[in-house]
């Protein structure tokens, strides 16, 4: 992730070179291959990625610069240009040698086309038609390795195919950070290799693949499964994690083969994780929910949709005139339609304000939705970023590579306020520590506050380097600074077993303390954004306003409102255990795995007296349901989504759902209809056309800023006042082989096509230079700062518990995709190795772990990146829900000791 | 190691390889071990730069690069490196390899000096891995270079530090090229640098400027300073000052390295004269001579009466190289000798760029096969085409489109072979096999 790839605008050309004979412009410095691609002149490549350093190994990209000796060959993708320069592409001495190098590399590549997956999207075999040589001249042996051979679960290695062309080796080094393949021998025994028992393990392994232009890594899921020819494809947006990658997301027969990544700059530049990249598998797990369920006595019986929704509707109803109470847990996987028509049915039609997206595992919505926001790219540009909450890569892994190449880069420098130590902590100017339940006392300290007694303190190093780099004044003092001007802060909850207070409280002393620093939500469910921004959390209605502010708005259009604002998951959950909530709606949501107290999600959905599970696959919680509604999934409907930065891109369909499976908002306008409040919307355009009209947020996305939504980087709301632009996206073939190759061989792609999304309606358009941010805003300001409880004494026998999340965990979207299931690791309890072997154990041997609410026994693992006092578990991990023992909501801190059992 | 009777006086650095107990630091101080660098650490660094700008000492690793004009462009850092490479891992060619093992402490101090007059805070020693009687004596001299007070802290009381470190490769002739040599130093593949930055005295370990100089160039300097670079400049002709060693090998009766005058020598004189090469083995004639190693282009016997001179030889076509002259009598094959080379660069090539990681193998299997016997006519047009396709136009000096000059090397061997004796290529193929002695069972 270099910057070798600009911007596409031609303003800043401001030197001129000669390309075959023709005078054009070029940005200083730039390197001749992409000065010449923006200029129409395609030179041909193999080792040379827009995104990563140039090596200049393969030698295709050869062409000829006039020097003080003539012309001469010289590697486009390493020389740059300069003003005057003469290059030819195509003159016979170029011909001559990009033939050499094609038949080079032929020369020892294996005759595999036909049963390669490569054959068909292959950048060797295209370039060879077009500039190599018909017939190889080569009659000897070619050179043989076993094929293929397996350096990860995920990835296949086939050393014969490969044409060293280092782009593999470069990613795992340069851009992941994970140095774990490389070449080993020399000359043309040179092969891409692990080291002696470390597989390639790689949260970004899939990236390899993608770039690979020959058939030599493949992914295990994909092998075999399709050829580009019999390939469909759409353009569309992960919404596995919060980041939004984009990409292009590919069938065969109507079912789903592969997810590649679509460079965008703004976003993922062209990268996956492989949890976004492999976790389409889980649509055909075979939990996949395919029609309603309706329960009878001890077990489901599956039900027409009149029947199941009349239940639903008729449990409605009966609560409505007895007074009782509704609630609506979830929504932060669903699509922004199908969350606006949640949030409609759900505060307009049922008139219940208890509803939350999220599950007492993220930080009031007030908090997320009212903070001066950043986007990726301000951060990654950012003077400085503060990083208060979870480690990037386990939970936003694609914006950790950006946040990386931005910080490897020195483009930005970055402070961490966290409890344990990140995959940017080798990057970071400054790492600030704090035990469990001293997060405050460490900020104050920082800032040079008062508040601080009896904290365990960073170094008063770590501290004056911190503040430096924020560009705060010496000791902290608030005045003198430069307020947070250029500082971006990274937020979320970095343990689950603190409480969302403590850090909504550092939030807010941050943001009295630095007035002008912006703030990026590290939120992790997919689209956790978009159903905030439908008014999914409670004394919230769309576009980012408030139950009280838009009353008079929304309560007109709506025909009602909820009186007063509701309880948030922790209030819906504690009510529901005590018997106060009579139907509980899951909107894709599993208390079970995700709300913090398993205990007391367990009582709510025992005690609720209603319980509807609207979801895709078999969740652990929808064995207490009462009702389950079976919705269409991501790729099943088409829709839109909003990312962490609140950028709006478009999730499409591309096969078709199971069963009778249907979307969510479908569901809601049937329930509305049925309790004889019917909202009207017959499609997509109308939900669309409805938020447009209500809410400042989306107000101004029209028909050209849908073009623009669709075809390029997504646009973040609320929008500028500029007018929307299309900007053309540079796409190369062999950034991404496969996508290209797809595009323009594939068979013809019709199911949910990106680019015929909502600008086809005709409803009253809002010219989007009219819009002004300010009024998108809307009425939404965070003002009721939290104060968490604060922590009690340290014990120096015990150890303080930090609860974070794993990429790989026991989620539906690990579980139920084959590829990912085992790479997700079981339960363990990580210690400084002094605490293991103060107990005379060694790591991996198990261990008692003791706390008020019982004992539990687990494997305990030496880790010597884990602070003194600190003890590290993983939440949801895989193989055992005793972890949820030792810990609860609330509770400012959580203690406990190990013994040997 | 006897003393070299060929020697024509002076001898540089030759002077005492030959002896018993060269390699002590007793012998060395003896003969006047270490009074150059006392001399220099008298003197500015900057007036021992110009001595041996005075000097016009040109590099003997291979490019023949002027070591003045090479210090002179040393970035002015705060941190530097020397580098003294030492890897010298190019068939027949042994020179380095005498010097170290038999003139350590003249290695030493030239080193020291070369660190003084260019400002390095550290230098290092990097050595073929194989030489192990050269680590061996060297890490030795160095220990009491040490006690000595030659090297480390206040160098004889001077107030110039300095640490030398010896470092052994791990068995690749690429190392030896000088950016693949910082990369195997800093611990990385010997892979090459791309060029630009076309110069370690810009960018070189760790990212500083850094001076990498040839063991045989930097063993020059003790002389050069003790007795001033007009002197050296005095000796030799033209840019070709001083001596130089070459690594006499082949087909004649005395192989061996000779320390001789530049220019004032011709390769006849090299090879004929009874106190040099003493003449081609059995009184035959040269059929061919490489002049400066593997990758020079080869010469007939036309070339005999060239000066040992490099501008001399670059005129002709070929080039001084590594200082390594092979010889080759009438009973020699052509091809067995051209594939034998080749097999050597598709052993070494890196790997990185195609043309060279590909073409050496390619190259080697189709003479493999002439030379076996199953060669065809057209093989001849693939040879040379496959070799342009290399180094395009197959001029000299070289064009080069790959990263290091290893790639454009290839070439050398087999189109010399094919100019000179296509006759002999053909003959393979009508014949089957190889018409000459030694022939390997086809
Ligand atoms: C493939 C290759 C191998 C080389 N091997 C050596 C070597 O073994 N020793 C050496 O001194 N120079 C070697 N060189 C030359 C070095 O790159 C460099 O030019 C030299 O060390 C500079 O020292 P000098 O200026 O004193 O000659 C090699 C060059 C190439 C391209
Ligand atoms: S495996 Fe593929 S990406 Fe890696 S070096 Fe080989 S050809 Fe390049
Ligand atoms: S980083 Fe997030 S959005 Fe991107 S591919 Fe991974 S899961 Fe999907
Ligand atoms: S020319 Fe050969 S040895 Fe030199 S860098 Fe390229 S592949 Fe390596
Ligand atoms: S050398 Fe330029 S693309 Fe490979």
């Amino acid at each position: 992730m270099t910057d070798a790839r600009q911007p596409s605008s031609v303003e800043n050309e401001e030197i001129t070179i000669q390309l075959n004979g023709v005078e054009v412009g070029a940005r200083p410095g730039e390197l001749i291959i992409a000065a010449a691609e923006r200029a129409g002149v395609y030179i041909p490549r193999f080792c040379y990625h827009p995104r990563m350093r140039s090596v200049g190994m393969c030698r295709m990209c050869l062409v000829e610069v006039k020097g003080p000796r003539g012309f001469a060959l010289t590697p486009a993708c390493f020389a740059s240009v300069a003003p005057g320069m003469e290059i030819l592409t195509d003159s016979p001495g170029v011909a001559k040698a990009q033939d050499g190098v094609l038949e080079f590399l032929l020369l020892n590549h294996p005759l595999d086309c036909p049963v390669c997956d490569k054959g068909g999207e292959c950048p060797l075999q295209d370039q060879t038609m077009t500039y190599g040589p018909g017939e190889s001249r080569f009659v000897e042996e070619k050179r043989h390795w076993p094929k293929p051979i397996s350096i990860s679960p995920l990835v296949d290695l086939d050393r014969e195919r490969c044409i060293q062309c280092d782009r593999c080796t470069r990613f795992a080094s340069e851009i992941a950070g994970d140095p774990l393949i490389n070449f080993f021998g020399r000359g043309d025994h040179i092969e891409v290799a692990t080291f002696p028992d470390r597989p390639f393990a790689s949260y970004f392994s899939g990236n390899t693949v993608q770039i690979c232009p020959v058939g030599a890594l493949t992914a295990s899921p994909y092998r075999f499964k399709a050829r580009p020819w019999d390939l469909e494809q759409v353009e569309s947006t992960c919404t596995t994690c919060g980041v939004g990658c984009r990409m292009a997301v590919q069938s065969s027969s109507g079912r789903l083969v592969r997810n590649l990544g679509i460079d965008v700059d703004s976003v993922n530049q062209g990268w996956l994780c492989d949890k976004g990249r492999f976790s389409f598998q889980a649509i055909e797990s075979p939990s996949r929910r395919r029609g309603p369920l309706v329960r009878k006595g001890e077990s489901f019986g599956e039900a027409s949709w009149q029947e199941a929704l009349r239940g639903v509707a008729g449990a409605c109803s009966r609560a409505a005139s007895s007074g009782g109470r509704i609630a609506v847990l979830g929504g932060a996987h669903l699509a922004n339609e199908d969350a606006y028509a949640w949030a409609r049915f759900a505060k307009g039609v049922l008139q219940t304000d208890w509803v939350d997206a999220q599950l007492a595992d993220g930080l009031p919505a007030e908090l997320i939705q009212g903070l001066p926001r950043a986007t990726i790219d301000e951060a990654c540009s950012a003077k400085a970023i503060l990083l208060v909450g979870p480690d990037p890569r386990e939970e936003l892994p694609v914006l950790f590579l950006r946040l990386r190449s931005a910080l490897t880069s020195g483009r930005t420098r970055l402070v961490e306020l966290t409890p344990q130590s990140t995959s940017l902590s080798s990057l970071a100017a400054s790492s600030l520590r704090y035990l469990p339940g001293e997060m405050q006392s460490v900020l104050r300290s920082l800032l040079g506050t008062r508040g601080t007694a009896g904290a365990e303190l960073p170094s008063a190093k770590a501290l004056e380097a911190a503040r430096v780099t924020l560009g705060m004044a010496p000791g902290g003092a608030v005045a003198g600074g430069d307020g947070g001007e250029g500082v971006v802060v990274l937020f979320g909850r970095a343990s689950l077993a603190e409480p969302a207070d403590a850090t909504a409280e550092v939030v807010g002393m941050i943001a009295d303390s630095m007035p002008a620093a912006r703030f990026l939500h590290l939120g992790r469910r997919g689209n956790l954004q978009g159903a905030l921004d439908a008014g999914l959390a409670p004394g919230m209605l769309p576009g980012r306003v408030s139950l009280a502010a838009g009353r008079e708005r929304y309560g007109s259009a709506w025909e009602g409102l909820p009186p007063e604002k509701g309880e948030d998951a922790r209030g819906i959950v504690a009510a529901a255990a005590s018997g106060r909530v009579d139907v509980l709606f899951l909107l894709g949501a599993d208390p079970l795995s995700d709300f913090p107290d398993r205990a007391l999600a367990k009582a709510a959905l025992e005690r609720a007296r209603f319980v509807v599970s609207i979801e895709t696959i078999r969740s652990p919680s929808s064995d207490h349901a009462d009702v389950v509604l079976a919705a269409s999934g991501w790729a099943e409907r088409p829709g839109t989504t909003t990312n962490i930065e609140g950028r709006v891109s478009v999730v499409a369909q591309k096969v078709v759902p199971p069963g009778t499976a249907r979307p969510d908002w479908m569901i809601a306008e049937e329930l509305s209809a049925l309790l004889d409040r019917p909202m009207g919307f017959q499609t997509l355009e109308d939900i669309r056309d409805e938020m447009r009209r209500l809410s400042p947020l989306h107000r101004g996305l029209g028909r050209e800023a849908f073009a623009a939504l669709a075809a390029g980087d997504g646009l973040v709301l609320p929008l500028a006042a500029a007018p929307v632009t299309l900007r053309p996206r540079l796409v190369d073939p062999m950034s991404v082989p496969g996508v290209g190759s797809v595009d323009s061989q594939g068979s013809p792609s019709l199911a949910g096509n990106a680019r015929a999304g909502w600008d086809l309606d005709s409803g009253e358009e809002e010219d989007a230079s009219q819009v002004k941010p300010d009024t998108a805003l809307g009425d939404f300001s965070w003002t009721d700062r939290p104060v968490a409880d604060s922590a009690p004494p340290r014990d120096g026998y015990s150890l303080r518990l930090v609860v974070s999340r794993r990429l790989y965990d026991a989620g539906m979207a690990v579980a139920e995709s084959p590829a990912l299931a085992g790479l997700a690791e079981a339960v363990s309890i990580r210690v400084h190795p002094s605490e293991i072997e103060g107990l005379g154990l060694h790591s991996g041997d198990p261990v008692a772990v003791v706390c008020p609410q019982g004992r539990v026994t687990m494997k305990a693992l030496s880790d010597a990146s884990v602070s003194k006092g600190v003890a590290l578990v993983q939440f949801n991990a895989v193989g055992s829900s005793e972890e949820r023992v030792l810990f609860g909501v609330g509770r400012p801190v959580h203690e406990i000791r190990l013994e040997s059992r | 190691m006897s003393e070299p009777t060929g020697s024509t006086p002076p001898a540089i650095v030759t002077s005492r390889t030959w002896r018993q107990g060269s390699w002590e630091l007793g012998r060395y101080l003896q003969s006047g071990g270490y009074e150059g660098l006392r001399k220099a650490l008298a003197m500015t660094p900057e007036a021992v730069q110009a001595e041996v700008v005075t000097s016009n000492l040109l590099g003997r690793g291979g490019a023949g690069f002027e070591a003045g004009r090479k210090w002179s462009m040393l970035a002015q850092k705060p941190v530097r490196y020397l580098v003294v490479n030492g890897d010298e891992s190019e068939p027949a060619t042994f020179k380095d390899h005498m010097l170290i093992e038999g003139d350590p402490h003249q290695l030493i101090e030239g080193t020291v000096i070369a660190a003084y007059a260019t400002g390095a805070s550290l230098a290092f020693i990097y050595i073929r891995g194989e030489f192990a009687l050269g680590i061996e004596r060297l890490e030795a001299a160095l220990e009491d270079a040490y006690r000595h007070g030659a090297v480390g802290p206040n160098i004889f009381g001077s107030g110039f530090s300095l640490d030398v470190v010896v470092h052994p490769g791990a068995g690749a002739y690429i190392c030896g090229e000088e950016t693949a040599l910082l990369e195997s130093l800093e611990g990385k593949r010997g892979f090459p640098r791309i060029k630009p930055p076309y110069f370690p005295a810009a960018v070189g370990l760790y990212g500083a400027p850094t001076v990498v100089n040839n063991v045989e160039t930097v063993s020059n300097l003790p002389w050069i300073v003790t007795h001033g670079g007009a002197a050296f400049a005095a000796l030799g002709q033209g840019r070709s000052t001083g001596t130089r060693i070459f690594a006499l090998s082949g087909h004649v009766n005395r192989p061996g390295n000779y320390e001789i005058e530049m220019v004032k020598t011709t390769f006849r004189d090299l090879i004929e004269s009874p106190r040099l090469g003493g003449g081609v083995r059995d009184g035959r004639q040269v059929k061919a001579f490489i002049p400066g190693g593997v990758s020079a282009p080869w010469f007939g016997p036309e070339h005999l009466d060239l000066p040992l001179g490099q501008d001399e030889v670059g005129k002709a076509g070929s080039m001084l190289g590594s200082g390594a002259v092979t010889v080759m009598d009438d009973t020699t094959c052509a091809v067995r000798a051209a594939w034998r080379i080749t097999k050597f660069f598709w052993r070494e090539s890196c790997g990185q760029c195609t043309p060279c990681r590909e073409g050496s193998g390619w190259l080697e299997k189709v003479m493999r096969r002439i030379e076996l016997g199953q060669g065809r006519e057209e093989d001849l047009d693939l040879l040379i085409d496959a070799c342009d396709n290399i180094s395009p136009g197959l001029r000299w000096p070289p064009a080069q489109t790959t990263i290091c000059v290893l790639g454009p090397s290839i070439p050398s061997s087999i189109t010399s072979a094919i100019h000179r004796f296509r006759d002999e290529f053909l003959l393979h193929v009508k014949e089957g096999g190889c018409p000459f002695p030694g022939a390997l069972p086809r």
